[in-house]
């Protein structure tokens, strides 16, 4: 048997609700007003994918692993010159499209878990809508620009093992 | 212009007429204020919100908007539904609570049908609406209207009997029927002696006052006694199949049923139309009486409203032992101690 409440609990809840008027009416509502006033969202909300390109490597993973198939990656191979003189020519991948359909995308975020490479990260940008549906396909320099958006990511808590990312700009 | 409402006599059908058009223009207007303050506003409030803010100064026209929105859309019967009672039953219900409005006083003359039996009328007029909600459950060939309305009968039966049990006492302490002899007995009154505030009977019947008030909160089957019409299990009782104006006359009916019925718990307890220092004979309650009765409906409308957004709903089992094991007997003991303490001070 929990302990009995001092206050019947009938009574404590009208003092809620009663308490909970007071609190709006003298310091504001917890919401928004949306348009008119800016909304602001958590830091690692998932508004829109930013890519980070010198990172792709065109490995195809996130393309693979998106549930609602919403990213076009199209690379081509070409040879870099040797890093070292008297050395092999490299095979690197270049590429050519690297397209986020924001009409499909669920906002799972498996392409961002699943990225080896540091490549795509979350930014909680969330204003772009479109008035035409195809207009949602971002291609690999508007996923670029997001990346200018991506906020830093924020430190463990005391005691974590693990290293804080660093956000490449 | 007191003394011109006073010696302001019309012959009988004018008398009807604007008699007519008062009611049908209080029943919708009453409906909409509470709709706006209660369900809107403090509802909002008391949740962190503001409510809406878009239609009209601060979304006070929201409710219009909507009763416009509800005017466009098509008129639906469903295909196995019995058209005709189908059809019929939202006005029932808008039937009995238009009926209810003629016994109000907002003053001594200020009244549609000045009835000697006022309270009787009241409460017997007010379950009416059982027959209109299980017509329309019986009618919309839907479980789950069936279900809600057969929830809606035992509830509003159930409850019907404290709350009749309730005024009992208000009677017995008034010894009198009318609505506006029970404002008299109140402003007249004196409590030891000292008729400061005349006898507000919220004072001596407050047991009364809390089970009428809990009486009428499921009567207007609001949490947390809305059993009939649980969205979460079925769906919205006897409402389910109703779209367009007739559920708006639904809704209308609801938000107007409990705007009486605060205004009769106002009546009864809390001293109706009249202010303890002005005599109730005074012609200044031609203008006085519906303010005065406004406000403490409103007060009245706070307490339902307040406790229909704190509490979560029965059980239909522990709404039945409720009234049947508590309210009940609570009532009935509340009468024998009001008349013996009558016969015996």
């Amino acid at each position: 048997m929990p302990p009995k409440p001092k206050v019947p609990g009938l009574i404590k809840g009208l003092g809620v609700t009663f308490g909970e008027m007071v609190k709006t009416l003298k310091d504001g509502p917890q919401t928004t007003r949306y348009p008119h006033e800016r909304e602001e969202v958590a830091p690692r909300a998932r508004g829109v994918i930013a890519l980070h390109e010198e990172n792709c490597t065109s490995c195809m993973l996130c393309a693979r692993e998106c549930p609602d198939w919403c990213i076009f990656i199209e690379a081509h191979k070409y040879l870099a010159p040797p890093r070292r003189e008297g050395g092999k020519p490299r095979q690197k991948n270049e590429l050519d499209r690297f397209d986020i359909d924001f009409s499909l995308c669920m906002y799972c975020g498996i392409c961002v878990e699943v990225c080896p490479f540091d490549a795509l990260f979350w930014s909680p940008e969330h204003e772009y809508s479109e008035v035409r549906i195809a207009d949602l396909l971002h291609d690999k320099s508007r996923l670029d620009q997001w990346m200018q958006t991506v906020p830093e990511f924020e430190p463990y808590e005391a005691g974590a093992d693990a290293k804080v990312k660093k956000v490449p700009r | 212009m007191t003394l011109l409402l006073a010696s302001f006599d019309p012959p009988y059908w004018l008398s009807t007429l604007i008699k007519v058009v008062v009611v049908s223009a209080v029943v919708p207007t009453t409906a909409l204020i509470l709709g706006m303050v209660f369900l809107f506003k403090i509802m909002s409030w008391m949740q962190s919100r503001l409510g809406p803010q878009e239609a009209g100064p601060r979304g006070t026209l929201q409710l219009l908007a909507d009763g416009v929105k509800f005017l466009q859309k098509e008129d639906i019967a469903p295909n196995g539904a019995d058209r005709w009672v189908f059809k019929v039953a939202p006005l029932v219900v808008l039937m009995s609570t238009l009926l209810l409005y003629v016994a109000l006083p907002a003053s001594m003359r200020l009244v549609v049908a000045d009835l000697d039996v006022g309270v009787f009328f009241v409460l017997a007029i007010s379950s009416l609406s059982v027959i209109g909600v299980l017509m329309a459950g019986w009618a919309s060939a839907n479980k789950y209207s069936l279900m809600g309305a057969l929830r809606a009968a035992g509830q509003l039966i159930a409850y019907e009997l404290p709350m009749v049990l309730a005024v009992v006492g208000v009677v017995i302490q008034a010894g009198t029927m009318s609505l506006n002899g029970i404002v008299f007995a109140q402003a007249d009154g004196a409590i030891f002696g000292w008729g400061g505030i005349g006898n507000p009977y919220i004072l001596t019947q407050f047991v009364g006052f809390f089970i009428f008030i809990a009486a009428v909160q499921a009567e207007l089957t609001q949490p947390p006694f809305d059993m009939p019409v649980a969205e979460s299990e079925i769906v919205s009782g006897y409402q389910v199949e109703y779209t367009g104006f007739r559920f708006l006359i639904f809704f209308l009916a609801e938000f107007a049923t409990a705007f009486a019925f605060a205004a009769i718990a106002a009546v009864l307890f809390l001293g109706g139309w009249a202010v303890p220092w002005l005599p109730t004979s005074s012609d200044w309650y031609y203008v006085l009486g519906p303010i005065v009765l406004f406000a403490k409906v409103m007060m009245v409308a706070f307490i339902i409203f307040w406790v229909r957004f704190t509490y979560p709903r029965f059980r239909e089992d522990q709404l039945q032992s409720l009234a049947w094991k508590v309210l009940i007997p609570l009532a009935l003991v509340n009468i024998v101690v009001t008349a013996a303490l009558k016969v015996v001070l």
